[in-house]
């Protein structure tokens, strides 16, 4: 054969998403009673682009009495319009509102992005097709609630306060409204501080179906104003997703005050890989466990267990494969990993990574060059940790895995459920008895097998122990929503 | 052996395509890419009713793809049967394109191995340049492994200088798990490529398969040093699937695999669709397909 000798050194060029066709209000107001009203003192506060550090917008931050407002706009569609409403109805308002998300989804992705930090291609695959669904699944069961619960009847509860985290902004505000709204149900719901925008773009689709006034209600404001709703005394329903901290502040508050509450909160999951495994897909397995939204998601799978014959393989695989990860812009298409959310969870990442390597892990991190502007952190992995590390038992929300191995299918299991949280969980195998074998052994609220991190509405997500308590999603999500009788 | 614990998990490896497939490649990358797929053809014609004329005009179409494009490259080879050989190389001499010949009862290899090796020493002594086998799936699907592995080792010997590529007709062998093994026993028998489909049989290269024949050549390649080529082929007809697969060599086995040295696409109509790519990408609309040679 005659040989070329020919090199082709082959690298992507940028392929930048638009943002010209999308609209970002430089003022952003509280959305309360159908309505967007400045806040009572006047107050705004800044959200930026977590990748070039450029102010986005001003948000607007509710106080007390702004609260109050909201609560009482809720309290009064609630009475006179919503929970009276014809189930099906109810049901064409939310259908109305998927439709016109999954028309704008492409401007719902980019704003996503732009003020979240995570890759266009999440948010446009990921994030917003499921938002869409949530509100099309919980559609379906509006005028379905009698057939819910056999020999019961689901009656609504009241006004629902919903405080939603910044790593799955409006994916959590769907997640949180949908079901409320099917169940007749009003809302007072606000998103994160760093991540207000997409939210705030709801509001205006919200407006735009013609949805009765004051039915749903999005304020924003960090945790004061959070802390006003939760102890708001004409609130019967509190929804939060964050961290486990805030959780048993909000447990703490709601005791004794009959107030229904769901809280999902952090978690530390194990993902296991044993020998039989289809390696190579295990390996993208746990990349898409750990790195997803830069690992700023909950269930993610930072702690990698592999059995001892297949260890030296699959990290050694690993590595390769995060060298093929892109890290940078997040609205380039070609984007793996994209910005940490803000400066303050870079900072715990840092510190995390710090207390790694003080406590004798061995790290490796991807080659990639990170953007000088905005804040980034490599992938990073950590071997030679025990379960006695502190990046081994505590929840980091960034891309940091750690590693370890295992011998036998007890130790995997005794290991995997040594940990305070039970939100998720992972199992490699190509035996199937083992799957089942593994997963009734392990308490997590979900636990994949042979993928990772995926979402649907139908199927409920939610944790044990300290990850949290009720179930979002499928049949089991409009529980926390309704009274049985 | 080894190669029996490679599992291949077919939802995995899909997920896996539809991450590559997702890759948006403009502007300056997208012109390279076509450029680079252009020179990674096998021009391929394999037909019962292939007449000597034929060949000589696939193999002038070979050296001018489209001459009134500067700076095109020519293809990497010409793949045509056993008995165009001789009229195939006297065509492109003083060119650096090879000639392909398929053999061993392509495209069944339903015969003997004494028969196989007499079809590969002729078409080596008429002057093929590299020989395009298939393995024998029957066989294979009877669980003789050894017999397979043997035979390519024979095949192999017989090819003497000329590079060997294993034809696995994957869309015979089922499962990707099947294609997983097949390629690891070609590669540890001495094919210099490994090949996807005769292009008769549908599905020929499907993503997956390629995929999983990919890894096995990386795997291959982190255990012995050896670098093994590539050549899917069979139902690649457009540019946008054949950068998808450049795409795929590009983060599965690196830039080193990105040259015709160790990656091809068999294919008979692809050359024309990348060419009117290129066009489009430097005048800014699609000609008609009458602008393209058809040989």
């Amino acid at each position: 054969m005659k040989t070329k000798n020919k090199k082709t050194d082959w690298s992507y060029s940028p392929a930048l998403e638009s943002t010209d066709h999308v609209r970002i209000s430089t003022k952003n107001d509280l959305f309360i009673n159908g309505k967007f009203i400045p806040p009572k003192k006047g107050n705004y506060f800044e959200t930026i682009n977590p990748a070039n550090e450029k102010k986005l917008a001003d948000v607007a931050e509710a106080d007390q009495t702004d609260v109050d407002k909201a609560v009482k706009a809720a309290r009064t569609a609630y009475e006179n319009v919503w929970s009276k409403m014809d189930s099906s109805e109810r049901g064409k308002y939310i259908y109305r509102i998927a439709r016109l998300i999954q028309e704008r989804a492409r401007e719902f992705s980019i704003i996503e992005t732009m003020d979240g930090g995570k890759p266009i291609r999440e948010s446009r695959d990921i994030d917003i097709p499921l938002v869409s669904a949530h509100f099309f699944y919980y559609a379906g069961w509006a005028d379905k609630l009698d057939y819910a619960f056999p020999g019961k009847k689901a009656k609504s509860i009241g006004v629902a306060a919903q405080i939603i985290p910044w790593n799955f902004p409006l994916l959590m505000a769907a997640w949180k409204i949908a079901p409320a709204l099917a169940t007749g149900n009003t809302v007072v719901l606000k998103p994160a501080e760093t991540t207000p925008l997409t939210v705030m773009k709801l509001a205006e689709i919200i407006q735009e179906a013609d949805l009765p006034p004051g039915v749903v209600n999005i304020i924003n404001g960090d945790g004061k104003t959070g802390q006003a709703m939760v102890d708001h005394l004409d609130v019967n329903k509190i929804a939060f997703t964050g961290s486990t901290d805030v959780g048993k502040m909000i447990m703490k508050s709601v005791a004794g005050t009959g107030k229904k509450y769901t809280l999902e909160l952090g978690g530390k999951a194990a993902n296991i890989i044993f020998e039989d495994a289809a390696i190579d897909q295990a390996v993208e397995g746990i990349v898409n466990g750990i790195f997803f939204n830069q690992g700023h998601v909950c269930c993610a799978g930072s702690r990698l267990f592999v059995q001892e014959s297949v260890a030296e393989t699959v990290i050694s695989k690993l590595k390769d494969r995060m060298e093929t990860l892109i890290v940078g812009d997040p609205l380039d298409k070609n984007t793996d990993i994209g910005a940490i959310n803000s400066k303050m969870q870079l900072d715990k990442i840092k510190m995390y990574v710090d207390i790694g390597q003080k406590e004798g892990g061995s790290i490796h991190q991807s080659s990639c060059s990170l953007p000088e502007k905005g804040y980034w952190h490599a992938p990073t992995i950590f071997s030679d940790v025990s379960q006695s590390h502190r990046i081994v038992q505590e929840e980091i929300f960034g891309p940091v895995l750690a590693i370890q191995t295992f011998r036998t299918v007890d130790e995997v299991i005794t290991k995997a459920n040594n940990t305070p949280y039970g939100l998720s969980g992972g199992v490699w195998t190509d035996k199937g008895a083992k799957i089942f074998q593994v997963s009734k052994a392990i308490r997590s609220g979900v636990l994949w097998a042979n993928t990772f991190n995926k979402f649907d509405p139908t199927s409920p997500f939610g944790g044990y122990k300290e990850s949290g308590m009720g179930r979002e999603g499928g049949l089991e999500g409009l529980m926390p929503y309704v009274n049985l009788v | 052996m080894e190669s029996f614990i490679n599992r291949i998990d077919q939802v995995g490896a899909q997920e896996r395509i539809a991450r590559f497939f997702s890759r948006s490649i403009k502007k300056k990358s997208k012109i390279n890419a076509l450029k680079a797929v252009l020179s990674m053809i096998d021009l391929t014609t394999l037909e019962g009713k292939d007449s000597p004329g034929k060949v000589k005009q696939l193999c002038y179409k070979a050296v001018h793809l489209h001459d009134q494009f500067p700076d095109l490259p020519t293809v990497a080879a010409i793949c045509v049967y056993p008995t165009m050989v001789s009229i195939a190389k006297k065509s492109l001499n003083n060119t650096d394109i090879n000639v392909a010949s398929v053999a061993t009862a392509f495209p069944s290899g339903m015969t003997s191995l004494e028969y196989k090796l007499n079809e590969v020493r002729m078409v080596v002594a008429d002057g093929a340049d590299e020989v395009d086998m298939v393995i024998s799936r029957g066989k294979f699907l009877q669980g003789e492994y050894n017999y397979v592995a043997d035979e390519i080792a024979f095949v192999k010997e017989a090819c003497g200088k000329a590079h060997l590529k294993v034809i696995l007709e994957t869309g015979e062998l089922v499962t990707l798990d099947n294609v997983r093994l097949a390629s690891d026993i070609a590669m540890e028998a001495g094919a210099d490529f490994i090949k996807t489909s005769t292009g008769k049989v549908s599905p020929a290269a499907t993503p997956p398969v390629v995929l999983v024949m990919l890894e096995a050549i990386r795997d291959y390649y982190k255990k012995t040093g050896k670098k093994i080529g590539m050549k899917p082929a069979g139902g690649i007809s457009k540019a946008k699937l054949a950068i998808q697969y450049l795409v795929m060599i590009k983060e599965t086995l690196g830039q080193d695999w990105l040259n015709a040295d160790l990656f091809r696409f068999g294919a008979s109509s692809l050359a024309n669709d990348v060419l009117m790519q290129i066009v489009k990408q430097s005048i800014g609309v699609y000609q008609s397909a009458n602008y393209f040679s058809l040989d």
